[in-house]
C-alpha cells in the first residue's frame, strides 16, 4: 500500500519535472528564431475562426438564459431595470471568460492532444526530430501562441454575442429598445471590468495550448494512447482553467478593488 | 563478430569507419533489449542487421541518431561520440544521418510536395523556390513517384508511403542511411521493388547504411555485410552467401525460421 503509494507519488512528481522542462523548452524556442509564421497563422485560423461559431452560440445561449434566470429574483426586488448590468458586470469579468475557455479545451486542448499523440504514435515527431528539423518550434511553439491569442479574442466575441443573447431573453417579457439595453450595458462597466478579464484568457489560452501539446507530445506508443492524451488534455486544462480564475479573482480583488 | 578498434577515421577513405558502436547495453525496465552490443560501418557499405521482430535491432539505430540513449558502452558517428554532442551539434549530425522509419512516418497533414520540402527550407534553410521544386522533382522521379507530388499521405498506398519516406530521407543527400524495418507490411513484389531501391540509392548517393529487417530477401539483395541478432544478442556476421550455407545451428535455424 505505503509502496503503491511511493511510486505513485514518484510519478506524479516525475510528470512535474517534465512538464517544467516542456515550459522551459518552449521559452526557449520562441527566442531561438526560425518562427514559423505560416503555420502559426494556420493554427490561428484552426483555433480561432473555427471555433467562433461554438462559442458564439454557446455565449448566446449562456446570456439568454442568465436573463431568463435572473429576471424572476430581480423582479421579486424590484431590481429588474438592474437586468443589463448584472448581465455585463457578471458576464465580462466571469462567464464569457470561463465559457469561452471551457469550450475551447473541450475542443482545441483535446484536438491538439490528439494530433499530437497521433504524430508521435506514427513516428511523425521522431522523424521530424532525427531529421534536424525542429519539432518543439513547429508543432508546440505555433500552437501555443495560437492559443493564447485566440482564445481571448473568441471570449471578446462571446461577451459581445453573449449580451446580444440578453438582450433577446429581456425582449421575451419586457421591450427595451436596442440602443438603451446597450447604453445600460455599457455604462455599468469600467476599464477594470475588461482588463482582468481579458489578461486571464491569455493565460486561459495559454494552458489549453500547452496541455493539449505536453499531453500529445508525451504520449505513449499504441493508438490507445491518442484517445487518452486527448480525454487527459480536456480534463486537466479544464482544471487549470479553474485554478487560473480562482487566482486571477483573488489578484484583480487586491489590485483593483482593496 | 567485428572487434573493437580504437580509431574514428582511417586514412583510406573507403574504409573510413562512420559507425563506431562499442559493447553498447540497454534495458527497458527488466527487458534487456541489447547485450554488449558492438558494430562498425564503414563509408559506402551496406550492413544488414537480421533478426526476429523485438529483438533490439531498432534500438541500436535509435541509439545512432540519439533518440536513445545506451545505459552503457559507446557510440559515435564520424568520431563523436553520440551522447556527449550539444543540441547543435546533434542536429548537425542528424543533417548527414537519414533515417527511414518503418511505417514512412510521412506527415499526414502535408501533401508528398510539402513532406519534402520540409527538410530543405527547415534543415537546409533553402529559400530559392526553383531550386527547391527541381530537388524535390528529382528525387521523386528517382523513386518513381513524381506523379504523386500533389497527393495527401492517405491517398498513398505503403509501399508509395515508404517510397516517399525514403525520399524525404534522401533529399538531403545524407552520408549515413538508417533503414528500420524498410520491408515490413509490403507484398513480395513491392518488398522486391523496395529493396531494389535502396540498392539503387546507395550507388547513386554513395550512403553508408544499416538495413534493420526480418526479411530475407531484403538482406540477400542490399546487405554487403550481414550481422544476424538473437536476444539482444550478435551471433553471427559475414556476407548473405557465407551466413546462408553456414554450419552453425542457431544461425541456420534462424535462416529456416524466417525464409
Amino acid at each position: 500500500m505505503a509502496e503503491q503509494a511511493l511510486t505513485g507519488y514518484r510519478k506524479w512528481m516525475e510528470g512535474v519535472g517534465e512538464q517544467g522542462v516542456f515550459f522551459a523548452r518552449f521559452f526557449r524556442n520562441i527566442f531561438t528564431g526560425g518562427f514559423e509564421w505560416n503555420e502559426f497563422v494556420r493554427q490561428c485560423y484552426e483555433i480561432g475562426y473555427k471555433s467562433f461559431m461554438l462559442v458564439g452560440l454557446t455565449s448566446f445561449i449562456m446570456g439568454l438564459v442568465l436573463i431568463l434566470q435572473l429576471r424572476p429574483s430581480m423582479v421579486e426586488m424590484g431590481a429588474e431595470s438592474m437586468l443589463p448590468k448584472t448581465l455585463a458586470v457578471s458576464f465580462i469579468r466571469e462567464m464569457g471568460p470561463v465559457i469561452t475557455a471551457i469550450i475551447c479545451a473541450g475542443k482545441i486542448a483535446s484536438s491538439i492532444g490528439a494530433e499530437l499523440g497521433s504524430m508521435k504514435v506514427t513516428e511523425q515527431i521522431d522523424a521530424m526530430e532525427v531529421s534536424g528539423a525542429n519539432p518543439m518550434q513547429y508543432l508546440v511553439v505555433t500552437r501555443i501562441l495560437a492559443t493564447s491569442l485566440m482564445v481571448p479574442l473568441l471570449a471578446l466575441m462571446g461577451d459581445v454575442i453573449g449580451l446580444f443573447g440578453g438582450y433577446l431573453a429581456l425582449n421575451f417579457t419586457d421591450a427595451i429598445s436596442f440602443p438603451l439595453y446597450f447604453r445600460k450595458c455599457i455604462s455599468s462597466l469600467e476599464f477594470i471590468d475588461f482588463l482582468p478579464a481579458l489578461v486571464k484568457t491569455v493565460f486561459f489560452g495559454f494552458a489549453i495550448g500547452f496541455v493539449g501539446c505536453y499531453k500529445g507530445f508525451h504520449s505513449d506508443k499504441g493508438t490507445e494512447s491518442v484517445g487518452l492524451a486527448a480525454n487527459s488534455a480536456v480534463v486537466t486544462a479544464s482544471l487549470w482553467i479553474f485554478v487560473i480564475d480562482a487566482f486571477a479573482v483573488q489578484l484583480t480583488n487586491i489590485l483593483f478593488y482593496n | 563478430m567485428q572487434k573493437p578498434e580504437n580509431h574514428s577515421h582511417i586514412s583510406d577513405a573507403a574504409n573510413e569507419v562512420v559507425v563506431d558502436i562499442q559493447h553498447i547495453s540497454k534495458t527497458f525496465g527488466d527487458n534487456e533489449v541489447l547485450k554488449d552490443i558492438s558494430l562498425q560501418v564503414h563509408r559506402g557499405e551496406n550492413v544488414v542487421v537480421l533478426g526476429k521482430s523485438g529483438q533490439g535491432k531498432s534500438v541500436t539505430i535509435q541509439c545512432i541518431v540519439g533518440l536513445l540513449h545506451p545505459d552503457s558502452g559507446s557510440v559515435k558517428v564520424f568520431g563523436d561520440e553520440v551522447a556527449n554532442l550539444s543540441d547543435k551539434k546533434l542536429k548537425e549530425l542528424r543533417t548527414k544521418v537519414g533515417f527511414l522509419f518503418q511505417s514512412g512516418a510521412l506527415y499526414d497533414s502535408m501533401t508528398v510536395r510539402e513532406n519534402l520540402e520540409f527538410p530543405l527550407t527547415r534543415v537546409l534553410k533553402m529559400k530559392d523556390k526553383q531550386e527547391i521544386d527541381n530537388r524535390v522533382q528529382e528525387v521523386l522521379e528517382g523513386v518513381g513517384l513524381i506523379d504523386a507530388i500533389d497527393k495527401m499521405p492517405s491517398d498513398l498506398s505503403g509501399g508509395m508511403r515508404k517510397r516517399v519516406g525514403l525520399a524525404r530521407t534522401l533529399i538531403v543527400k545524407p552520408e549515413i542511411m538508417l533503414y528500420d524495418e524498410p520491408t515490413t507490411g509490403l507484398d513480395p513484389i513491392t518488398s522486391r521493388e523496395i529493396s531494389q531501391l535502396i540498392l539503387n540509392m546507395q550507388k547513386k548517393y554513395k550512403t553508408a547504411s544499416i538495413i534493420i529487417t526480418h526479411d530475407m530477401e531484403c538482406a540477400k539483395i542490399t546487405g554487403d555485410r550481414v550481422v544476424i541478432m538473437n536476444e539482444g544478442e550478435y551471433i553471427a556476421e559475414g556476407t548473405f552467401d557465407e551466413l546462408e550455407s553456414s554450419d552453425d545451428e542457431l544461425v541456420s535455424s534462424f535462416f529456416n525460421q524466417t525464409v
